[in-house]
């Protein structure tokens, strides 16, 4: 019964992330995307928000924002919109940090 | 419209700064005529919601924290605080509204809908929810 | 798999219109069905027809209802939430004394319900916003 926790927040200005890391349990996965890719930086400080999870990002948004996959975090699953679908179908809900 | 599914209302914002607050409340009494299996949890700033005594007739807007007090005669009576949230913004119980339901199976005994539970309980009934709103 | 979609933001303020839209399409190509998708909060200026976006730029009004018309959404404008912000139709308009009507092909009025309904109905809610 897993969960995919979306954050779309900069993790630099809100702590949406850091209250979905609270909530994640074993087999959820995070996506994040819009603003919240920013927290994939491995060189950032939000990065520590995401160790020990499954951690996947949006990336038209990543692109977006000029993220190349080089500066993320490692083992970060970069999807594509049909990716975004298909985590929300392989997992029993959907919890939007908004 | 067979099966029951459980509809948790996630609110996770304070009242009056955006609308969030008010027109997920909207949702929440709608939504009471259809019968699911309903559950409110207050999170992050969402605790603020809850806070007693807010009167808003000096800043010029409509007050629709009494609303709060009429969930239970619309059968909402899970009404989830996160005890983590309440604390980190210097608010206990004693700050928020009391909140109760009649139990008609106890001949209408008043119960407290609010349950104080840990990030780590609410975690796993959220775990348990068939859907999830978001405001 | 069947979705419904909530939009809680208007368009070009915030990303969410865009990602729902996006999301929306690659569903729909996958071959899921989209049982509503349902405009909320400020998410409700997404049906007007009387916007005009730069001729460079994506027009999101017009994105939703070529894609309702190409798949047969249900684009669904919460009424409460429409009041609120001057979104109309001509029914709407007339019940509540209005010179003019300003929604946009593809989309219809109704109540909260309709997201009630899409929670029950649908295998998964998603929810884009704020």
């Amino acid at each position: 019964m897993s969960m995919l926790h979306v954050v779309n927040k900069s993790p630099y200005e809100r702590d949406s992330l850091a209250t979905c890391a609270g909530y994640c349990q074993g087999g959820d996965t995070v996506l994040l995307i819009e603003d919240g890719v920013y927290a994939a930086i491995a060189a950032g400080k939000a990065a520590a928000n995401l160790q020990g999870l499954t951690v996947a990002a949006l990336g038209p948004d990543l692109k977006a924002r000029g993220i190349g996959e080089d500066k993320l975090i490692s083992g970060v699953k970069i999807v594509d919109y049909t990716g975004f679908v298909d985590l929300v179908a392989n997992t029993d809900r959907v919890q939007s940090w908004l | 419209m067979a099966d029951i599914k459980k509809f948790m209302y996630v609110n996770r914002k304070a009242p009056y700064g955006t609308i969030y607050a008010w027109e997920s409340l909207e949702v929440v009494l709608i939504g009471a005529a259809f019968d699911q299996d309903v559950s409110l949890a207050f999170i992050d700033d969402g605790v603020f919601q809850l806070v007693k005594d807010q009167d808003t007739a000096a800043a010029g807007f409509k007050n629709f924290s009494p609303t709060y007090a009429a969930l239970g005669d619309y059968d909402i009576t899970k009404v989830y605080v996160e005890k983590e949230s309440l604390e980190a913004r210097g608010l206990s119980l004693e700050d928020l509204q009391h909140l109760v339901w009649e139990d008609e199976d106890e001949d209408y005994a008043e119960k407290d809908s609010i349950r104080l539970v840990s990030r780590a309980e609410l975690a796993k009934v959220m775990a348990d929810q068939d859907v999830l709103f978001n405001f | 798999m069947k979705f419904t979609i909530q939009v809680n933001e208007g368009p070009y303020q915030h990303q969410s219109s865009d990602t729902a839209y996006q999301f929306t399409k690659a569903a729909l190509a996958q071959g899921h069905e989209i049982f509503r998708v349902f405009f909320y909060h400020d998410g409700v200026n997404n049906g007007t027809r009387l916007a005009t976006p730069p001729q460079d730029d994506r027009n999101i009004m017009k994105q939703w209802s070529e894609l309702a018309a190409e798949h047969n959404l249900d684009l669904v404008v919460c009424v409460a939430a429409a009041q609120r912000r001057g979104i109309a139709d001509p029914d709407e308009a007339r019940r509540n004394g209005k010179d003019a009507d300003n929604i946009a092909p593809g989309f219809r009025i109704s109540g909260l319900g309709q997201l009630i309904e899409g929670g029950v109905q649908s295998d998964r809610l998603v929810v884009f916003g704020d």
